[in-house]
């Protein structure tokens, strides 16, 4: 641990990256503390990939300054490089080679010898539950097996940082949880992870603090109990089962709960903003005296376009021109 | 509680592959290079179909020249053979580096190259080792021509040393003009669009020389573009090493160009492959 233990692990100032007249990031201060998890959320298109890129030293900051681990990432990309790990949001492993061979030939070139790499490969295998499947190549794997071998990738030697883009998007819950668990075993450990997520969910159950971003910009920051205080604690979905009750319903659900009541387009569905769960179960209770039949009710987190409505005043609309795409289109163009 | 001991097992397992441990410094440069070459070659013993797919045009021009106009061409079959095999090797090693280019602009698309340049090793290693891999695809390549000529009745004046000779020579002259196909791969967006530019600089480059025919027939100003024409010169070079009147000066003669594409093209890939992408 050089350069001071005390230094956050990425600080940003102003951070800018403009691909031809589109800005994807668009001035971005973060702090995030050593040894812990910090989720950046956000739709698709949001900049949450670019900062990850600039971040990683894929990309040069137009504007801006950015410190990974204590080092400028425009001026000294290889002392950054050497203590962090990428994940990508679309499979940075080679689908045509086995999972064993993925393994080796990271480690090779992080300076392991044959044996060495092949013994490292064989001990990151076994502990992803991948040896079964190591010798198959990586286009038969399953989604959760895909990215287990991806992130196992990423720590041939345990990086202090490391980015995690998208980890679970398009995961199974089952898959979902054995990659949370693995995040939470890596900050154990040491490692600070910074993670994109579409999902409040994942970023409530993992990261200490929550950058909201939106058109490349910081739209809320802090932890997640800060985050949903200012969105509501959750959200009630109510169905019923006569669709004739709805309004009933509505008014009932209104005076228990205080807040609007948004009808769905399920005509039998409705949704509140919870400021206490307890007051929900006794709205639930009082429907119910009130003679009106409820066939379900759930009681969830709010949803990452909830919480983007609360914050913003408007849906999370992904823009039509995935972020990825637009940086592709730019570096071909 | 079986589950829940298992579940440990597995945090335990993780967390001991976690624990640290004194690092290796990242690969050097050639040992970078190298490594990639390394994976080129995983992909060729996963894929093998794909060094097929390179050879089965000369191939199939080998067996339709020979068959239908080698007796009016060179009198027989047999002479036409001779004549012709070093031709058909020239084509299709060179073709082969079109392919070098092809897979890279596939290869490059994905997001391992993204983690390939988050790594500490030299940014244009993979590039290198890729091509250098691809010395193997065109060592191959010559090697199943060479297998098919031989079963036709091809015979090499100048023996093995002879067939080594050639296939060394081809390897440089394929190595260095697949520069040009890097290039474009760099360039362009879809594979696709790499085969076709590809074709259309080497159909004209393979036909108007003395691949097929000798050009002493040829109208006089065809006869001069064959004389400048890179491909003629390597398959002069190349007819030369197998029937035994081949020279230095001839095999020279036929390493200006690649040298010259790869002075130019070679900085031009590295700077593309640079570039944010």
């Amino acid at each position: 641990m050089i350069a001071g233990a005390s230094t956050p692990a990425v600080e940003t100032v102003g951070l800018r990256k403009t691909f031809g007249a589109k800005h994807a990031v668009d001035g971005i201060d973060l702090s995030i503390r050593r040894g812990s998890i910090f989720g950046l959320l956000g739709p698709n298109g949001a900049g949450k990939t670019t900062t990850v890129r600039l971040l990683a030293t894929l990309l040069k900051p137009t504007a801006g300054t950015a410190r990974v681990l204590g080092h400028d990432v425009a001026r000294e990309p290889e002392a950054v490089r050497r203590r962090v790990s990428l994940t990508g949001q679309f499979a940075s492993v080679d689908e045509d080679l086995t999972g064993r061979e993925n393994l080796v030939l990271i480690a090779r070139l992080l300076g392991h010898g044959g044996r060495d790499a092949r013994a490292r490969a064989d001990e990151l295998l076994a502990a992803f539950d991948l040896d079964d499947a190591a010798a198959k190549q990586v286009r038969t794997y399953s989604g959760g097996m895909r990215r287990r071998l991806d992130i196992a990738a990423s720590l041939v030697t345990t990086p202090d940082l490391l980015f995690l883009d998208e980890p679970t998007t398009g995961l199974d819950p089952r898959s979902r949880n054995q990659v949370w668990e693995i995040v939470r075993l890596l900050v154990d450990n040491g490692t600070t992870v910074l993670l994109t997520t579409q999902y409040l969910e994942e970023a409530d159950q993992l990261a200490e603090r929550i950058a909201v971003i939106d058109h490349g910009r910081v739209i809320a920051e802090g932890t997640s109990a800060t985050l949903k205080a200012s969105v509501g604690t959750g959200v009630l979905h109510v169905r019923l089962a006569d669709p004739a009750d709805r309004e009933a319903a509505r008014a009932l659900l209104a005076a228990e709960l205080g807040g609007p009541i948004h009808l769905d387009a399920d005509p039998a569905a409705l949704t509140a903003t919870v400021p206490d769960p307890a007051r929900a179960a006794a709205a639930i209770a009082a429907t119910g005296a009130a003679g009106i039949r409820v066939t379900d009710f759930s009681l969830g987190q709010p949803s990452l376009d909830e919480v983007f409505f609360a914050l913003t005043g408007h849906p999370a609309e992904p823009s039509p021109d995935d972020e990825s795409a637009a940086a592709t289109a730019a570096g071909r163009s | 509680m079986a589950i829940d001991t298992q579940r440990r097992d597995v945090g335990a397992a993780i967390r001991a592959a976690l624990k640290p441990r004194p690092q290796p410094k990242p690969a050097g440069t050639v040992s970078a290079v190298l490594t990639f070459g390394w994976r080129a070659l995983l992909k060729i013993k996963h894929m093998p179909e794909q060094l097929f797919d390179v050879v089965v045009t000369p191939i199939m021009f080998t067996v339709l020249f020979t068959y239908l106009f080698g007796g009016a061409l060179a009198g027989s079959t047999d002479a036409y053979l001779q004549y012709l095999l070093p031709g058909i090797l020239v084509q299709s090693v060179v073709f082969t580096s079109v392919y070098s280019g092809l897979t890279l602009n596939t290869d490059i698309s994905k997001g391992i190259y993204d983690r390939f340049r988050s790594m500490p090793v030299w940014s244009l290693s993979p590039v290198l080792g890729t091509m250098a891999g691809d010395v193997v695809r065109y060592t191959v390549s010559s090697l199943i021509v060479f297998a098919i000529g031989f079963l036709m009745g091809y015979e090499a004046a100048t023996g093995i040393l002879g067939i080594v000779a050639v296939i060394l020579l081809l390897d440089l002259f394929a190595a260095g003009l697949s520069f040009i196909f890097t290039t474009l791969a760099l360039l362009v967006r879809t594979p696709s669009t790499v085969m076709t530019l590809g074709w259309m600089v080497l159909m004209p480059l393979t036909f108007a020389s003395n691949v097929f025919v000798d050009p002493a027939t040829m109208p006089a100003w065809l006869q001069t573009v064959v004389a400048w024409n890179p491909v003629a010169l390597l398959v002069t070079a190349a007819r030369g090493l197998l029937d035994g009147t081949g020279s230095a000066a001839l095999v020279a003669g036929s390493l200006v160009a690649p040298l010259v594409v790869t002075a130019v093209f070679g900085p031009v890939t590295m700077a593309l492959y640079r570039r944010e992408r």
